[in-house]
């Protein structure tokens, strides 16, 4: 049941687009970065940051805005491009990615780049934080919403579980994780390294609400996000089942771009590929 | 001999006070409440005191979360969980951020003397030490343990507090002075200078009293702050007496004698002995001033250090 227009759903589609060109452009630059993770989650950022959440980017500190954090940290491009676009920082400072004295870092800084919320990068740390600025939205009897986005490789970590049973004990539903589930990790394909499934019912036994989407089909994450915030008993998990490196075919699925940057020809093919992208 | 207070008898205290008098102070364990004395706090303000479980990680990762939201989180969990099993979002999440967050580091050293080495931490200040944006304190009785409790409260950033299961004899008084980053003259020397921190104190007390009687004029500074050091209050001593032991319930690599050593080293050498637990392992006991004796941190050790100090301070002379 969607209360969302089409020409919000294209709107949405046609920042996505520009947004993973401005990534595979990022990392080409920079020639180091994750263009894997950052394409599978640019889709759930875009609608988070330009539909779903409650920002004021001129006022990055909001006490009453909706927080982000970035457990995948190295999927940060995908977090720059948005940001820029919103005007947290100048859009040129994004060509500066991992260069010395940049204040963007190879993975989230919350002291050297407006807008990000937490600095991370060592996998399984995020959800924790997210838990600890939850409570304190219940300490301060705040309406914000806490958002996660967690890797499904991010998951092997324990701290990410013990974060799940404390979300669970606290009863915080203004908690919401999301998987970006590509089903790659580093090492490989996630089924060979280590196995989640049943990711769902791991989750369902830990106390969480869970959904399961397409995480590249925005009137699925929009809706799911919507889910979310409907009034239940403790958090919620959106399980987004996405591709690695999708919208750069020679990327997709390949454990081999999880990091790593484009040389010319690979670089120009991508560029063409994602012009030619709905 | 003087009279002993558990230090985490006065940091339970300490923590209720706080409490009262500061609304920002949440206080989060990882089920060893009981151990650590925050279930004072518990009783007291239910509203502000969080039990995530035997999970150090997740509650070192949701005390940054709190202090991000403007909270002055107190976590407790024995030493070298703190900085071992949850070393990673110490650094990644607490120090590199630089969020206000207290470490209640518990049991350090050899104080849980029954239990063994997995429960024991001779390591702990080496490894904070070397985190940046890290201050790392360490007590030495119970009258410190409060006024710490107080100023790192009051301090912006992340603390480590270095805290003890022991009793431990009583140094200083209502009145003490404590200022973060300054050491404390404790006795006026002339001939050596002995550099002490937490539980060795008073110890290194009793050793300058024996080593009166042998005429050696000892002065004895009490190091409460290993990180910002007093450097002054050092390399004063170092200029004076010409001679340094420093004596510290730790390894002897990497703790107050490395911090010494290395400010030393660079500013004004002179002969440095460093009174701690060799490299090694320790094991369990009985009684805590038995396996203190046994390794390597008798009043004794610190006495033979001290001459080994004035031998060498004389050769060079």
């Amino acid at each position: 049941m969607s209360t969302h227009s089409l020409q919000l759903i294209n709107q949405l589609q046609k920042r996505a687009k520009e947004f993973r060109k401005k990534i595979i452009e990022m990392i080409y630059i920079a020639q180091s970065g994750h263009p894997g993770g950052s394409l599978s989650a640019i889709d759930i950022i875009t609608v988070l940051y330009f539909h779903h959440m409650r920002i004021d980017p001129s006022n990055p500190l909001w006490e009453d805005r909706d927080r982000f954090i970035l457990s995948k940290g190295h999927s940060v491009p995908a977090l720059y491009v948005v940001l820029a676009e919103l005007g947290y920082f100048p859009e040129k400072e994004l060509y500066s990615l991992r260069n010395i004295n940049s204040i963007l870092q190879g993975h989230p800084d919350m002291r050297k780049t407006p807008g990000v919320e937490m600095s991370t990068g060592s996998l399984g740390h995020g959800l924790s934080v997210g838990v600890g600025i939850a409570i304190s939205g219940k300490l301060k009897k705040k309406d914000f919403y806490v958002y996660v986005l967690l890797g499904d490789g991010e998951l092997d970590e324990g701290s990410v579980w013990e974060a799940a049973i404390s979300a669970n004990k606290y009863s915080l539903d203004n908690l919401i994780a999301i998987c970006d589930f590509n089903k790659v990790q580093l090492d490989g394909p996630v089924d060979e390294i280590m196995p989640l499934n049943p990711l769902r019912q791991k989750w369902e036994a830990f106390g969480w609400n869970t959904i399961e989407i397409d995480g590249h089909n925005i009137l699925e994450i929009a809706n799911a996000l919507d889910f979310a915030k409907e009034k239940r008993k403790g958090p919620t998990i959106i399980i987004a089942h996405t591709i690695k490196g999708k919208g750069v075919s020679y990327m997709e699925g390949k454990f081999q771009w999880h990091g790593g940057a484009p040389n010319q020809k690979q670089y120009e093919l991508a560029l063409k590929e994602l012009e030619g992208e709905k | 001999m003087k009279k002993s207070v558990a230090i985490r008898d006065a940091y339970g205290d300490a923590l209720v006070q706080l409490g009262k008098n500061n609304r920002k102070v949440v206080v989060l364990d990882a089920d060893v409440s009981h151990a650590t004395r925050t279930n004072k706090f518990a009783q007291e303000f239910p509203d502000r005191f969080f039990n995530f479980g035997v999970a150090e990680q997740n509650m070192m990762g949701v005390a940054a979360g709190l202090a991000i939201e403007g909270w002055i989180p107190f976590v407790n969990t024995f030493s070298f969980l703190a900085c071992l099993r949850a070393g990673d979002q110490l650094r990644t999440s607490i120090a590199y951020p630089k969020l206000n967050v207290k470490i209640a580091a518990h049991h350090g050293g050899l104080s849980n003397f029954s239990d063994g080495v997995t429960h024991q931490s001779i390591f702990d200040l080496a490894l904070v030490r070397s985190i940046p944006n890290m201050t790392v304190i360490v007590v030495a009785d119970a009258y410190e343990t409060k006024k710490a409790v107080q100023a790192i409260a009051e301090w912006k950033g992340p603390v480590f507090l270095r805290l003890s299961k022991a009793e431990v004899p009583l140094i200083f008084d209502e009145d003490h002075e404590f200022i973060i980053g300054k050491g404390n003259l404790l006795k006026e020397g002339t001939d050596i200078t002995i550099v002490c921190t937490g539980v060795m104190v008073s110890r290194s007390m009793e050793a300058a009293e024996r080593l009166e009687k042998q005429g050696i004029n000892s002065r004895v500074i009490e190091i409460h702050t290993l990180k910002p050091i007093d450097k002054d209050i050092i390399l004063n001593a170092a200029k004076e007496t010409k001679a340094i032991v420093t004596v510290e319930e730790h390894s002897i690599y990497g703790g107050l004698g490395g911090a010494v050593a290395e400010l030393l080293s660079r500013e004004h050498p002179v002969p440095l002995e460093i009174v701690g637990i060799q490299d090694t392992f320790a094991e369990s006991a009985r009684s805590y001033d038995e396996l203190l004796d046994k390794y390597a941190l008798g009043i004794s050790d610190i006495v033979e250090a001290v001459n080994r100090a004035v031998q060498r301070k004389n050769h060079f002379n």
